[in-house]
């Protein structure tokens, strides 16, 4: 390897829109709402963008963010990579930065799917294309990742009850996380009981074990460490990028005997990658809070294995043992998770990054909903990112690792 | 001589009680059950079952034509035998034509494929024949009508029926008729059909036929006599001369009136059961009538392994809920909306890879792989060696396998939730990801043995394409 993007590029400022159902709002109001909050964080203003990268899924050129941005003449690029998008927008952004080509660039991630009068995802939003003659190839995301539970359950040997409450218990701290905060789609608590009795989405997985298809948008500011370090004098300090992997499956899942459909190969090789990227060794211990792709309760529970913060096959135990609550040993979704915060697809990377850098400066309760307790995680060093775009055979996987200066 | 070499049937695994009718309607009774096609079958995909049925043990190479007789033929201008011949990998130089217009149409189909081969003109013709007929919901034929097809390969070799002879009369007599556009069956008042037709046209005809073969009933072991009703068969049936135990059960209480296909189907049923040197006669019925007698040679004993009728009917599930009849059916508005349409050029440039279902097996390294993206079937880099275009094909539509896993989706499942898919590893190698159907949710198990069936996958812009799903081996 070449070389590595530790420390080379910082985030400067960032911003973030309020996910769900966004009713009131059109993409472009989220657009503008995520990025000037990112301006007035970084104290700049648009016209000192140089170059952008945007993340949607839906479709559409730069102009996606040139026309209600009116950035003037600045190069664009459209980032499309499923639910990894936004999160590779950001890392092709850092390398430009890391190339010394552009000072100040603009990453942002944007997706509204609630003008589409169609419940979930709306066809064309994910890649692949949409020929009825290999329709069986295709099919809706909940029973692809529900089949992950189908073959960890029997190999493990555990009955329906006791995966079900493994993975139920995931989704019970992710709302428990995601009622503290203000910007997140689902505020609201809910009982392990509500949750195991949901109806059937896609069997074994219910209603609560499956994420919100939200609006929003979410932007970060990349620059070099100099710039960042000046633009935030006086403030809290900036986020640095210790490692950005992308790992892309050959669908091997669909096609290949000897994968075992019960974790995600890709997720494996990003997070090593992601790891010696950025020097870490044991990624339980070293690790201080972690944004996974939640998109099913089921996709996080594999996650914890195959990013190393749980033993193979071991993860009930970390689950149930509360390992990956807030006040756990490694808080996993602080903010909710897609779960919880929703999931708009072109903006979910550019959102766990937030919750990073907001835990990361100590900000997490200007966030917080009144009368909650803190959802600050005491002193983060390092945060993991992580995005699975597809389904458990084939997918693209986003693994970042953010810190702070030195760390 | 040419004749019959082989046959095969299919009977759509789920049945729907008469009574499940009959208390939609807020009536009581109904005895017996209909054979209900899936929500994603059709007279096409029946077509295939039931070929796959008769093909069993035959190189599919050696068929030079598709005959495909159906009265419900899912498009009017698009061969159904040609979508037939691709998904039981033919080649492409055979001589389709489909069949229809008529209840008689099978067993005109099967006598034009004897005339053929005879001539000279084509070796083996597979003929099916399907029928997925609608009664009026509520209406007096709804509970009459079932789902079901009959394949026969016909050849001049290793002739197991031979056709000894046959009449037809050409009848402008409609009893039953639908107009372009008509989704359920219209008909005159019953009793003209019956007293004016049906009770008496096939007993002329039959008398003919006994007089031109110089034979008598009693040389008839069989008599598969087509029927809407099992009293009015069996009251022409007597005026043929043939005693109770000569007449050949028409399916009536445990499949219903298949229509084309069901004296194709009550033939096949004797030939379970024939031995050599007997003598069957098969009449059809509808604008006019065939009569056709069949004899019986000893290479009946080498057709073995079929699921046929006997197999078949044991193979079930019941459909208890008329609601989903409705939906399946497509005769109440659903909710459901279409994501993604059909391609015809991908389906022309992926038809011997897609309606086939053809992989490949790597020359390198031997891996044998199925291909399967939404636009393409055809692999270029083995995913085991990475050896570029390097590849023999291989044929997975033949195959079983095993679930790896499985999910039943409540949500995304269409318009028969839950919709089950599947990962499946194929005996012999190979993986690829199915929608299982003809499944009970609770029977489905990782390691479950599933087999390869053909279905409808979508339809959409007004088209309908067709693809393979996986369902349980049962036998």
């Amino acid at each position: 390897m070449a070389g590595s993007i530790k420390d080379r590029v910082a985030v400067a400022g960032m911003g973030c829109t309020r996910f769900g159902e966004r009713w009131d709002a059109s993409v472009d109001d989220l657009i503008v709402e995520a990025a000037y909050e990112a301006f007035e964080d970084a104290g700049i203003g648009p016209e000192d963008i140089q170059a952008a990268w945007v993340g949607t899924a839906t479709g559409g050129t730069g102009m996606t963010i040139s026309e209600p941005l009116r950035l003037q003449y600045i190069p664009i690029t459209r980032v499309e990579n499923a639910c990894a998008t936004a999160s590779d927008a950001f890392r092709n952004a850092s390398y430009a930065v890391a190339a010394g080509v552009y000072d100040i660039v603009l990453a942002i991630g944007c997706d509204k799917y609630k003008d589409s009068g169609l419940s979930g995802l709306t066809d064309g939003s994910i890649p692949g294309p949409g020929h009825g003659l290999m329709a069986a190839a295709q099919g809706p995301p909940p029973a692809s990742f529900a089949m992950l539970a189908t073959t960890y359950f029997d190999h493990y040997g555990l009955s329906y009850e006791e995966g079900k409450h493994m993975i139920g218990r995931v989704s019970w701290k992710s709302h428990a996380n995601g009622q503290r905060h203000k910007k997140a789609h689902f505020q609201r608590e809910v009982t392990m009981d509500a949750i195991l009795n949901a109806p059937m989405v896609a069997w074994p997985l219910g209603l609560y074990d499956c994420c919100g298809v939200s609006d929003g948008a979410a932007a970060a500011i990349i620059t070099t460490p100099e710039i960042a370090k000046n633009l935030r004098k006086g403030k809290e300090p900036p986020m640095f990028a210790k490692a950005l992997q992308i790992a892309m499956a050959p669908n091997d899942g669909n096609l290949n005997t000897k994968f075992d459909y019960m974790h995600v190969e890709a997720t494996v090789r990003a997070g090593e990658a992601a790891y010696k990227e950025a020097g870490i060794t044991n990624p339980r211990e070293q690790i201080s809070m972690a944004e996974v792709h939640d998109c099913f309760s089921i996709t996080e529970a594999v996650t914890m294995e195959d990013l190393r913060f749980s033993e193979r096959g071991k993860v009930q135990r970390d689950i149930e043992d509360g390992f990956f609550d807030l006040d756990g040993g490694l808080p996993v979704q602080p903010d909710g998770g897609l779960k919880c915060f929703g999931h708009p697809i072109g903006a979910s990377g550019i959102r766990m990054l937030y919750e990073m850098y907001k835990q990361l400066q100590g900000k997490a309760d200007d966030m917080l909903n009144p009368g909650q307790p803190s959802r600050q995680i005491k002193n983060p060093k390092l945060g993991l990112t992580h995005n699975l775009g597809g389904g458990p055979a084939g997918c693209a996987i986003f693994v970042g690792i953010v810190g702070l200066e030195g760390v | 001589m040419a004749g019959i070499k082989s046959y095969g049937a299919y009977i759509p695994y789920y049945r729907m009680p008469r009574s499940v009718i009959s208390a939609a309607w807020g009536r009581g009774g109904g005895r017996g059950e209909l054979a209900i096609a899936g929500y994603d079958e059709d007279a096409v995909s029946m077509s295939v079952s039931a070929g796959i049925d008769c093909l069993k043990g035959t190189d599919p190479q050696a068929v030079d034509a598709v005959y495909l007789a159906t009265t419900t033929p899912p498009y009017l201008e698009r061969l159904g035998s040609n979508i037939v011949s691709n998904a039981l990998d033919f080649r492409r130089d055979v001589r389709n034509a489909d069949f229809g217009n008529s209840l008689r149409a099978g067993v005109s189909a099967l006598m034009a494929a004897v005339d053929a081969v005879n001539a000279g003109s084509l070796g083996n013709i597979l003929v099916t024949a399907s029928d997925l007929r609608m009664g009026t919901p509520g209406g007096e034929h709804e509970q009459a009508l079932g789902d079901g097809a009959a394949a026969f390969l016909v050849g001049n070799d290793a002739v197991a029926v031979e056709i000894e002879g046959s009449v037809t009369y050409s009848d402008d007599l409609a009893d039953y008729w639908r107009m372009d556009g008509d989704e359920f069956i219209r008909s005159w008042e019953d009793r003209f059909g019956r007293d004016a037709g049906y009770s008496q046209i096939p007993a002329e005809v039959v008398k003919k036929l006994m007089e031109k073969l110089n034979l008598t009933p009693q040389d008839i072991s069989k008599a598969c006599i087509a029927g809407a009703n099992a009293r009015a068969q069996g009251g022409l049936a007597r005026r043929m001369g043939f005693a109770p135990e000569q007449v050949q059960d028409p399916l009536l209480d445990n499949v219903g009136n298949t229509g084309v296909a069901q004296p194709l189907m009550m033939l096949i049923s004797a030939l379970e059961d024939a031995k050599p040197g007997e003598r069957f006669l098969m009449v059809s019925w509808g604008t006019g009538c065939d009569a056709v007698v069949l004899k019986i040679t000893d290479q009946i004993e080498k057709i073995k392994d079929r699921r046929a009728i006997k197999r078949h009917l044991a193979i079930k599930g019941t459909l208890d809920n008329y609601g989903k009849y409705m939906r399946w059916r497509d005769i109440v508005p659903t909710q459901v909306r279409a994501r993604g349409g059909i391609s015809m050029s991908a389906e022309w440039r992926e038809r011997k890879l897609g309606l086939a279902l053809y992989g490949v097996k790597c020359r390198n390294c031997g891996t044998v792989q199925l291909y399967m993206r939404g636009s393409s079937m055809r692999a270029h880099v083995c995913l085991e060696c990475q050896a570029k275009d390097n590849f023999e094909p291989y044929r997975f539509s033949d195959k079983t396998g095993k679930v790896v896993t499985f999910s039943h989706d409540f949500l995304g499942g269409g318009i028969n939730p839950p919709m089950t898919r599947a990962v499946v590893n194929f005996e012999g190698g190979g993986r690829g990801l199915f929608d299982l159907v003809d499944r009970d949710p609770e029977e489905c198990k990782v390691g479950m043995d599933v087999e390869m069936t053909f279905r409808m996958t979508r339809t959409a812009d007004n088209a309908k394409s067709y693809f393979w799903k996986i369902k349980p081996v049962r036998e």
